[in-house]
């Protein structure tokens, strides 16, 4: 369903802007396809990491270490990780999906996703650079005690 | 096209993992059958999903123009100057750490910390584009509430951040 608006509206905007302008339609979408080439190394390793750790990992694995159980340090551990690394959404999200429907409880799964999102911590050098040294570490900082507060509350929600 | 080593390079890691796949496959012929299964199956749907997401991005990325809206994002621009860092933030493509340039210049130019804040907020977790993909793999419920909360706590660490932070030392 939601997959039929997407193409609905790429189609849309394509038409519109083919209509506008020729050229910038034609850059836009060797845009589209440099951006997806550029993920694409990343994309491919994660898809392979997903059936190598679901097919190595049980469903009972999975949810003893991430899964709604695993209470306040499955909750950390998974905002950690989330910190740490630096995967697209794009790639993310997949992972995410997988990892629910094998039995992880969806406060972790928000707090990996939210502070994946949000906290950098491979990337502080150069938010420093912008930003200066305060205002990142306080940016950060706030940033993973508020996807805490997301995962709790998404945990009672949901 | 891409000369071979360069292509290398970037793909190592997923070949390495294919071989690692390949390997288990040998010595445990039934974990690594589940995981091909898993890995095309996981390849058939994302490649059906990205296609048009990756269209509106460069329709995006292409159509809105990043110099002139920076001017609209000053300190005195108020509600209307909030809404377009967040629009912007969240119209904009790539990773966090491409964000923090586009930053730097709307500093430069005059725009509120406040507002730079708001831009790096949407940036980081509201990205459009994102959005309707995380709607699709984790379902319309969860996309919604994570959003709302998100727009909540950025607004707030925004403003804790400009004030907690004197001026002088935002800017290094």
């Amino acid at each position: 369903m939601f997959t039929y608006i997407l193409y609905g509206c790429a189609a849309a905007g394509l038409a519109v802007s083919f209509s506008k302008d020729r050229g910038k339609t034609v850059k836009a979408l060797k845009k589209a396809w440099k951006s997806f080439e550029n993920i694409l190394p990343q994309f491919l390793t994660v898809l392979v990491l997903i059936g190598l750790i679901l097919s190595i990992l049980d469903s009972e694995t999975i949810s003893l270490l991430l899964g709604t159980k695993s209470g306040i340090w499955g909750l950390l551990g998974a905002a950690l990780l989330g910190s740490i690394t630096l995967i697209p959404g794009f790639v993310a999200f997949p992972l995410a999906a997988a990892l629910l429907k094998n039995g992880a409880g969806y406060m972790q799964i928000a707090a990996f996703i939210s502070t994946l999102m949000m906290v950098g911590i491979v990337t502080i050098p150069m938010e420093i650079e912008t930003f200066g040294k305060r205002m990142t570490l306080f940016r950060n900082g706030a940033a993973f005690l508020f996807s805490i507060v997301v995962a709790l509350v998404m945990g009672v929600i949901l | 096209m891409m000369k071979g080593r360069e292509w290398l390079k970037r793909y190592w890691v997923f070949l390495s993992l294919l071989a690692i796949n390949v390997l288990i496959g040998i010595l445990w012929p039934q974990i690594g059958r589940q995981s091909w299964t898993l890995t095309k199956s996981n390849l058939v749907e994302m490649i059906s999903v990205i296609p048009p997401i990756f269209i509106l991005l460069g329709l995006l990325d292409i159509w809105v123009d990043r110099a002139t809206m920076v001017k609209y994002t000053g300190k005195d621009s108020g509600v209307k100057g909030m809404l377009i860092s967040f629009l912007l933030g969240s119209a904009a493509a790539g990773p966090l750490y491409a964000a923090f340039p586009v930053a730097a210049v709307m500093l430069g130019k005059g725009s509120s910390v406040f507002n730079v804040l708001l831009f790096i907020g949407a940036w980081s977790t509201t990205k459009i584009p994102l959005l309707t993909f995380e709607a699709t793999s984790m379902g319309i419920r969860f996309m919604i509430t994570r959003l709302v909360l998100s727009v909540i706590g950025i607004t707030v660490i925004a403003f804790a951040a400009e004030k907690a932070v004197p001026v002088e030392e935002k800017i290094s």
